[in-house]
């Protein structure tokens, strides 16, 4: 590692903070019975997504889930449209119509979020079946969790990557939980395996070291662009919050000490600053400032949000079908 | 005009629609050197290739969500599914994913793919390979459905799907794959939302889909010797329907009979009633009638088999009814 990178270096640790800041004003919202609804955060898992859509560009795609702001965010999301979908307002990356679970962010490649437990992995293979259709040469990464391995969706459409050699990685975050259940409970045998049943190779990486998943990342997606995916990566992670953001006590299924180890052991951010620091890529004060940067801007993006036009009642029930 | 089959009819109209645009391909289940086990798709894979035309494993819901992803991205697939009956494999692919891209994202991404698969009982094929789903799939808002009654429709149809920016179902009656039918040499597409009104009356309209039309207009003969005018007009499209060629219509014959294959309640039929009770209740000079199939799995005996679906029999013997005034209050 150098100093050449620096600017790299600091944009990944400013995408980790934004997700971060992102959810915890969104949390806020939840808790002052602002925002209408629930969402699910990502806080804790934010090396993987800023690690993985860091190693793509805007022609890249992505395919997001219900617990899908960190992956918006790392894609190249504005907080201001954000804030104003999980407000259900006008000027929301869908027009409020979509919501926390279904932001979608084209411009940046992010084909949505979605709230059925591995809805979109057929999407995600069919963005990458037609990028080989069509000589196109970007790749797709289908974000989905521990718990979305239990869908049977997931081996009809690697079975099909595999076969056709289709360039999109499928990224497979471990947080240990299926939404109230410990997935050691309900997934018999090895993650990976289920991949390399298809002859995809699979690889295992910590998920809170952002450096490991982006550079793991880069390798993966080159590799795709020259015809050798798909690939599949377990990423093992934690959720700091419940299944979403109502699921507060959950010592029935979580104790708060695990909670409290990764928390202060292995939290991605801090140990990517701590790094930071260490490398002389940034000092303290720099962090500092950055930090409240964003926290300034989380901040006036929500009083945007909260204080802007919800759509007109008359767009009830336009974009139901496209011209 | 030559005539040519239902099944040379899709498959025109998928060969032209791929010449003229790239970004058209074929999946499914044995699509390219089986042609499907109807053959309606023979000779595609010797024209354009495994590329385009693409073989899928035996998994519908894996592929139906692989064409909703690369019809978001700037594809036009067309999916074939083997059966009708499958849909119920592929509802979340359909329903939850293809349906409401668009709507989700204010708009931002679209779906233009097409899911031809098939409907139709007395084939002899037994309770999961004869059912006809267009109600289910009708029932959710961003899904197109047609259904063609001819090869002339059947092409017209689909070249409009291929070319809609929306998910289209396409509910072809497999019983009709080998029926021939007048279509042009030269191009045509047939819009969607516009009905087909096959023969003009004065006393009772039939509102039929698919092979529905043609057990409508065999009645419509049976009853035009007993002295009875029927018009006989075929939707084409259920989602859109075009409700005001169907409500001018029934103004002016007073009486209705909507005849579709699909189970009678909830159904199709009963859609169509509604509306026009709702829309042309002054009109109506007896109640509208649903004749749909039976509330029944599709049993396999032949002796079973055929009560279930309407026949010009039972078609005419419930319009003689309603035109000689006879209150009906169930069919």
């Amino acid at each position: 590692m150098t100093k050449t990178n620096s600017e790299d270096y600091l944009r990944m640790y400013r995408q980790m903070v934004r997700i971060r800041t992102f959810e915890d004003n969104a949390n806020q919202l939840y808790l002052s019975a602002k925002m209408p609804g629930l969402t699910h955060m990502y806080s804790g898992e934010e090396a993987v997504a800023v690690g993985i859509c860091e190693a793509l560009t805007d022609d890249d795609r992505i395919t997001s889930t219900h617990r899908g702001h960190g992956h918006c965010v790392a894609k190249g999301a504005n907080f201001r449209e954000m804030f104003c979908e999980l407000l259900g307002k006008e000027e929301g990356y869908c027009r409020g119509k979509g919501g926390s679970m279904h932001i979608a962010d084209q411009s940046h490649g992010n084909l949505g979020a979605n709230a059925i437990v591995g809805g979109s992995m057929g999407i995600a293979t069919g963005s990458a079946l037609r990028a080989k259709l069509l000589g196109q040469n970007d790749v797709t990464v289908c974000f989905f969790g521990d718990g979305a391995t239990a869908q049977g969706l997931l081996y009809e459409v690697m079975n099909m990557a595999a076969l056709w050699h289709l360039p999109v990685i499928y990224a497979c975050e471990n947080n240990g939980y299926s939404e109230y259940t410990k997935t050691e409970e309900i997934a018999a045998g090895s993650i990976t395996a289920r991949a390399e049943a298809f002859g995809i190779e699979a690889f295992k990486v910590d998920g809170q070291d952002v450096l490991a998943v982006n550079a793991l990342t880069q390798k993966l997606v080159a590799r795709c662009r020259k015809g050798e995916g798909p690939f599949f990566v377990e990423l093992e992670t934690y959720r700091y919050h419940g299944h979403h953001v109502g699921d507060i006590n959950r010592e029935y299924y979580r104790s708060k000490d695990e909670e409290k180890d990764w928390k202060e052991n292995r939290d991605p951010i801090v140990r990517f600053r701590g790094w930071l620091v260490d490398q002389g890529i940034a000092t303290e004060a720099e962090i500092e400032a950055m930090n409240a940067e964003i926290e300034e801007d989380a901040t006036a993006a929500v009083a945007y949000a909260e204080a802007a036009k919800y759509p007109d009642v008359s767009e009830v029930d336009m974009h139901v079908y496209a011209d | 005009m030559r005539e040519i089959t239902l099944s040379q009819a899709v498959n025109e109209a998928i060969a032209e629609e791929m010449r003229r645009d790239a970004t058209v391909f074929l999946m499914g289940e044995d699509v390219a050197e089986a042609g499907t086990p109807f053959k309606v798709l023979s000779g595609l894979v010797e024209e354009f290739g495994t590329e385009r035309v693409i073989d899928t494993p035996i998994s519908e819901p894996g592929f139906v969500g692989l064409a909703v992803g690369a019809a978001m991205t700037g594809a036009r697939p067309i999916v074939d599914l083997m059966f009708g009956d499958f849909i119920y494999l592929v509802m979340d692919q359909l329903c939850n994913q293809a349906a409401k891209q668009h709507y989700m994202s204010g708009g931002k991404l679209k779906v233009p793919m097409v899911l031809r698969t098939n409907m139709g009982a007395t084939r002899r094929s037994a309770a999961q390979h004869s059912q006809s789903l267009q109600a289910l799939v009708a029932h959710i808002p961003g899904l197109k459905v047609a259904m063609p009654s001819s090869a002339y429709e059947a092409k017209g149809l689909m070249k409009t799907a291929i070319r809609d920016n929306n998910p289209v179902v396409i509910f072809e009656d497999k019983l009709m794959y080998q029926d021939k039918a007048p279509v042009p040499e030269e191009e045509y597409l047939i819009p969607f939302g516009v009905a087909n009104v096959k023969r003009t009356g004065t006393d009772i309209t039939f509102i039929a889909t698919s092979s529905m039309v043609q057990v409508a207009e065999k009645a419509a003969d049976i009853l035009a010797k007993e002295g009875i005018s029927v018009e006989v007009i075929d939707p084409r499209t259920i989602v859109p329907l075009d409700e005001e060629t169907l409500l001018a219509s029934v103004r002016k014959t007073s009486r209705a009979i909507v005849i579709d294959e699909g189970h009678q309640s909830y159904g199709v039929t009963a859609e169509i009633a509604s509306r026009l009770n709702e829309k042309a209740f002054y009109h109506l000079d007896a109640p509208v009638l649903r004749m749909g199939a039976m509330d029944v799995p599709v049993p396999f005996s032949p002796a079973l088999e055929d009560v279930t679906v309407p026949t010009p029999e039972t078609v005419a013997a419930n319009a003689r009814r309603l035109c000689a005034g006879e209150m009906i209050h169930a069919a």
